[in-house]
């Protein structure tokens, strides 16, 4: 029955986290632990604080921030990582220089980028940008490199040349790998936003939570937490959203490939 | 029994290959892959080609293609000498289930290459459609190819073929993947599309019985470095079909002609007063 | 015979011509890192010379703070690694090797996934201070994660009939995984351990950073307050070469235990 089986999956769903809920709000209850006061307390203050203007000051200039910094490193990865992906020259060229560039943790740069760029909106979109921009570029170059031969005879016999050929197949056939790129970049941009406002900022998520931290209001901090956790949920599950429509052909490539078609 | 082979002289010659060279190198050694190959195909002519394993039959499709350059000798197609993938050639590979654009559907996949060549809209859609319908699937216009069985991709790969309306359809060895029961359907689809489209079609094939039973003519190669053993002449009826052409007496004796050939190249078989290089 | 050998010195060749390529991007970079700041294009206060960052950066490893400081960094990462590694590989085959259990702990796993383990800083900060277990929260956070979705698609990929004959031939749950499940992971393993092993350099480094901990991290915060800008320069290179190396070890780890396997893998696309 149909009504029985969206209730099996609802059940397997929701059971584990319920219970782990259940379990933290049932040890924590009677809690005087200063640093884990009651889920139910938590709860509360959740409401309190978010619940207020504080989501316009500060939860909408940081995911501004975040946008800015995100979508510059997908077009500028993306510039630059399909020359790349298709010149063997380049790649064999740029690949140590990127590779090294690529292993230095993007929180390090901080402290570098405020001497060029002050502690204002610039230098923390420029932190995102300088995380994020890998992940995209070098799982473009990949994704560019991988086409397959065969295609790429097609194009070549039938004339496709230039942009078009950008366009309507090297792209394309990029696509599936540059999405993994773009999704490892969200991870790295939220934390990378968070940082960034944790170092020198006047608003913003992180630095409600680090002002939380630093005069003890471990309550408030916690709902800080758990709202960054939420937005990182809620931003994955939009971006799988994205990624089922654009790349529907993929999927349906690879189902009927696993079905052994 | 010459190593070159002329097309029919009835027939202005559509395609000249002329003392075409294939060789590999890297730091000082070679690999020739095609030695010689001198053949003419007239317009409007359908020939097959054939050889052992290790013939170099892709290699020299793809130099008539355009798509690799000869090391020697050249191909001229309608007069002009080949640089590039010249316009009025069509391909059909072998790999159908990689030599279409999976993010594309079946119509885009074969409307592609005619906006590539700037055809009004409607041109383009009255191509497409009677390209279809000539390979029976109409149907499938809005369908992947993901979604089509092996055998309906490659009629895919052959109607954008079609539509793009070469003077030259190259075909490299197009049913060698596919089942048997598909692959008769798909040889009587081709000398259909060649009857009524007056293309000229050169046919890569492994396949002896597919090669005598399509061709006009059937080219046998040797082994690398590759010649032309012979230049059959195919002088069954024009009308074919599966149960009947292959039951005639005449197409047993083709077969075994070319097979004899075929076993010789295998055991290196090499053209009399041929240098020993 | 011919073939293979005209393979090998095409290969060889063509190695020989990457090598060159790569050595003249990097001396290419250094001297753009030259030449930007001597020629004005970048104003020297900050972006020193490569040659003065160059001098800095030998002037530091001749101090014996600098070596401290890369020890405490090397052991959170080593540390965090290792138990990341062992929760993540135990926790991914003993959940794979039940179907009820992946069912059950999928969501959690989806809902758990996406925080970033910065949100953890003030917690670490709060109960553990500025000690090597707040490194380790941070670190042994994103690091599990690596290891446990590896290994979780590699249990996935297990093929349904070796797992449907090992259960018709009565396997126990322990020798299922040995001889079914085990097998099919290692390489997923191997890559989520290569994955792992940056990513902990990264928060251990960040973690030292934001949190103020011992390590390389903080002698860059260090240096930043102090103004000395080709000090901090100095520090990124060098936490630039290390990353290069974990990651050529752990590239190299994988190929000895696998030669056979696409060392490229890389996260597969969805």
């Amino acid at each position: 029955m149909k009504g029985g089986q969206t209730l099996r999956q609802a059940g397997l769903a929701l059971g584990l986290p319920a219970a782990l809920l259940a379990t933290w709000w049932i040890a924590s209850s009677g809690s005087a632990n200063f640093y884990f006061p009651p889920l139910q307390t938590i709860a509360q203050t959740f409401v309190e604080v978010w619940v207020s203007p504080r989501l316009l000051d500060d939860v909408v200039p940081s995911l501004a921030r975040l946008a800015a910094g995100y979508f510059g490193a997908v077009v500028l990865g993306l510039l630059i990582g399909i020359p790349i992906g298709l010149s063997r020259a380049l790649r064999n060229t740029l690949e140590p220089v990127l590779e090294f560039l690529r292993a230095i943790p993007p929180p390090a740069l901080v402290p570098i980028l405020i001497l060029f760029a002050g502690i204002g909106d610039t230098m923390k979109t420029l932190v995102i940008v300088s995380g994020c921009i890998w992940p995209v570029l070098l799982n473009t170059v990949e994704g560019v490199r991988g086409r397959d031969e065969v295609l790429e005879d097609v194009t070549r016999c039938y004339r496709i040349r230039g942009f078009a050929r950008l366009w309507h197949f090297v792209i394309p056939s990029a696509s599936p790998q540059m999405f993994t790129g773009l999704r490892q970049a969200l991870s790295i941009g939220i934390i990378l936003m968070v940082i960034s406002e944790m170092f020198a900022a006047s608003n913003g998520l992180g630095f409600a939570i680090i002002q939380f931290e630093r005069s003890f209001a471990v309550a408030e901090m916690w709902t800080g937490i758990i709202m960054l956790g939420l937005i990182g949920i809620g931003l994955a599950q939009v971006f799988r959203l994205v990624e089922r429509r654009m790349l529907a052909w993929y999927h349906g490539l690879r189902q009927s490939q696993r079905a052994g078609g | 029994m010459n190593a070159h082979a002329s097309g029919s002289p009835r027939t202005a010659a559509m395609l000249d290959v002329a003392g075409l060279r294939k060789v590999y190198s890297g730091s000082g050694r070679t690999i020739e892959a095609i030695r010689d190959v001198t053949f003419t195909v007239g317009a409007g002519e359908l020939v097959c080609i054939v050889g052992p394993s290790g013939a170099g039959k892709t290699t020299l499709l793809k130099c008539i293609a355009g798509l690799l350059p000869p090391s020697g000798g050249r191909v001229v197609l309608e007069g002009q000498a080949v640089a590039g993938p010249p316009p009025a050639m069509a391909v059909v590979f072998q790999e159908y289930g990689r030599s279409l654009f999976p993010w594309m559907t079946v119509r885009q996949n074969v409307e592609l290459p005619l906006k590539q060549k700037r055809l009004p809209a409607a041109r383009r859609v009255q191509l497409v459609g009677d390209a279809l319908r000539a390979v029976d699937l109409a149907d499938a216009h809005g369908a992947y190819p993901w979604q089509l069985s092996g055998g309906m991709q490659q009629r895919v790969a052959i109607a954008r073929a079609v539509a793009y309306e070469p003077h030259v359809l190259l075909m490299d060895e197009p049913f060698a993947a596919v089942d048997a029961q598909t692959r008769a359907d798909l040889e009587d689809l081709i000398r259909r599309l060649w009857h009524r489209l007056k293309v000229t079609v050169l046919f890569v094939t492994h396949d002896i019985e597919e090669a005598v039973y399509l061709g006009e003519r059937v080219l046998i190669l040797s082994h690398a470095p590759t010649v032309i053993m012979e230049d059959v002449v195919i002088d069954l009826p024009d009308e074919r079909s599966q149960l009947e052409t292959r039951s005639l007496p005449r197409f047993s004796e083709l077969r075994k002609h070319v097979y004899a050939k075929i076993q010789l190249a295998k055991q290196g078989w090499r053209p009399p007063g041929e240098s020993k290089t | 015979m011919g073939d293979s050998q005209r393979r090998s010195d095409a290969g060889f060749r063509a190695k020989n011509l990457a090598w060159m390529q790569a050595s003249i991007g990097l001396i290419g970079f250094a001297a753009v890192l030259e030449l930007a700041p001597q020629l004005g294009l970048v104003s020297p206060r900050y972006l020193p010379p490569f040659s003065v960052i160059a001098a800095a950066l030998a002037n530091e490893l001749q101090q014996a703070n600098f070596w401290a400081a890369l020890a405490f960094t090397m052991r959170s990462w080593a540390i965090g690694l290792t138990i990341s590694v062992l929760a993540g590989a135990s926790l991914g085959i003993l959940i794979g090797s039940s179907a009820w259990l992946q069912a059950v702990t999928r969501s959690t796993i989806e809902f758990l996934r996406p925080i970033p383990s910065v949100a953890l800083i003030p917690v670490a900060i709060l109960l553990f201070g500025t000690t090597l277990q707040s490194n380790l929260v941070l670190v042994i956070y994103a690091s599990f994660w690596q290891v446990l979705v590896q290994v979780l698609s590699g249990v996935q990929d297990v093929d349904p009939v070796a797992r449907e004959t090992a259960q018709s031939y009565r396997f126990g749950h322990w020798a299922l995984i040995r001889h079914v499940i085990w097998p099919t992971t290692l390489p997923y393993l191997m890559t989520g351990i290569r994955l792992a092993a940056s990513v902990a350099l990264i928060l251990a480094i960040t973690a030292e950073l934001t949190i103020g901990t011992p390590g390389l991290g903080r002698e860059l915060s260090l240096a930043q307050s102090g103004g000395a800008v080709a000090v901090m320069y100095a520090y990124l290179i060098v936490m630039g070469l290390i990353g290069v190396l974990v990651n050529v070890a752990a590239r190299g780890l994988e190929r000895s235990i696998m030669p056979w396997h696409p060392s490229l893998r890389s996260e597969q696309p969805v």
